[in-house]
């Protein structure tokens, strides 16, 4: 066993074994010059990038299984036989009845959640600079418009969900209207599979943010934070809240632009 | 980092003044990019120009994630040991993503062959 004290690094002495140990092997250097608690956030957000990239994934393999609509925008009618254009699915705005708008309510929706990520890094902002009314200020306003947009997905869905007036004639001859998980109006029942589930993960990850959000609004009304000395919490917090702004720029190019 | 780095100049008690010029630079840039986007699905509607439109598409949408992880995220500011840790494991989800895409028209291509035979 004489050999094997040439393998102890760093054995201390006696009177210093109460010191942190810094040598390279210890844990004594960062490699990541990040905290445990962000670097740690960081690497829960990889495995969400997986989770949304198998949603990705599995949703660019099905769509080029499926038929693309070669006619022209004009001529363009609903039918399982291709997947349908976005324009013609996502066409509806509130309070406007009947109208053709397309896009004009998904982009709204993205503008919302753009603001929300600026609110947001003001947060954080204002956190390093230990600016309390400040963070409080810009949390609430993340939180207004992390709801205005968890709203906006309400209407979206019930509306995706109820229908366009006409319907869709079906292959059995009976017209659908909306859409269901087995069956919808607008093209084949992946489609709307495909949107359930992405669109509804997102919304579920939005909805956590929240939650998160107003947890973090509450503690730093307390003072929890200042008495801590730091608002590292509002940054964790923010890492995860500009991740599913990101997800949604993700999910409006490949569901509703391309 | 460099973003706060006067507060250590205060004294206590004391609030510095909020630094948020690099924010909002980042928010104009977010704003531009999705309007062209916009402007883009709206005027390239050929059906023949289809590949030439998704690939602007998927640049722009390249464009805001770089803009949101390195800027919003902080990830460009982080040490580069972290930088790799994040970007390799997405590379990486990118090239199944392609694979899978490409699979994806084979598979419709065969299944259309197996109905019309």
């Amino acid at each position: 066993m004489a050999h094997s004290t040439t393998l102890q690094p760093t054995a201390a002495p006696a009177a210093y074994a109460d010191a942190p140990r810094t040598g390279t092997w210890d844990g004594g250097n960062e490699p990541f010059k990040a905290s445990y608690g962000k670097l740690m956030m960081w690497f829960f957000l990889l495995s969400d990038t997986f989770t949304f990239g198998a949603f990705l994934t599995a949703y660019g393999l099905i769509r080029h299984k499926h038929g693309v609509y070669e006619g022209t925008a004009k001529a363009f009618h609903f039918s399982s036989a291709y997947w349908p254009t976005p324009e013609k699915v996502f066409n509806a705005f509130p309070g406007l009845h009947g109208m053709d708008l397309p896009l004009a309510f998904v982009a709204l929706m993205t503008m919302i959640l753009i603001f929300s990520s600026v609110t947001m890094v003001l947060a954080v902002e204002a956190g390093h600079r230990m600016d309390k009314a400040d963070v409080q200020k810009w949390l609430l306003w993340t939180i207004l418009f992390g709801t205005m947009f968890l709203s906006s997905q309400a209407w979206e869905w019930s509306h995706f969900i109820g229908g366009h007036e006409e319907g869709t004639r079906m292959a059995d001859g009976t017209i659908m209207y909306g859409a269901n998980l087995a069956a919808n109006q607008y093209g084949p029942p992946l489609f709307a599979d495909l949107f359930f589930f992405i669109t509804g993960f997102h919304g579920t990850h939005v909805f956590s943010g929240v939650a998160l959000l107003v947890w973090c609004f509450i503690a730093t009304t307390n003072g929890t934070f200042e008495k801590r000395g730091h608002y590292e919490m509002i940054e964790k917090i923010g890492l995860y809240w500009h991740f599913v702004d990101l997800v949604w720029v993700f999910v409006f190019t490949f569901f509703y632009l391309v | 980092m460099s973003n706060h780095a006067e507060e250590l100049a205060l004294h206590p008690g004391e609030i510095a003044k909020p630094n948020t010029g690099w924010i909002w630079k980042t928010f104009w840039i977010l704003v531009g990019i999705t309007a062209l986007e916009f402007a883009i699905a709206f005027s390239m509607t050929s059906p023949g120009l289809r590949t030439l439109r998704n690939s602007i598409f998927i640049i722009m949408t390249i464009l805001k994630a770089f803009f949101i992880v390195g800027e919003f995220m902080h990830l460009k500011h982080e040490a580069k040991s972290l930088i790799w840790t994040i970007l390799i494991p997405t590379a990486l989800l990118v090239w199944l993503v392609v694979a899978l895409v490409t699979e994806g028209s084979y598979v419709g291509e065969a299944l259309s062959h197996m109905f019309s035979n």
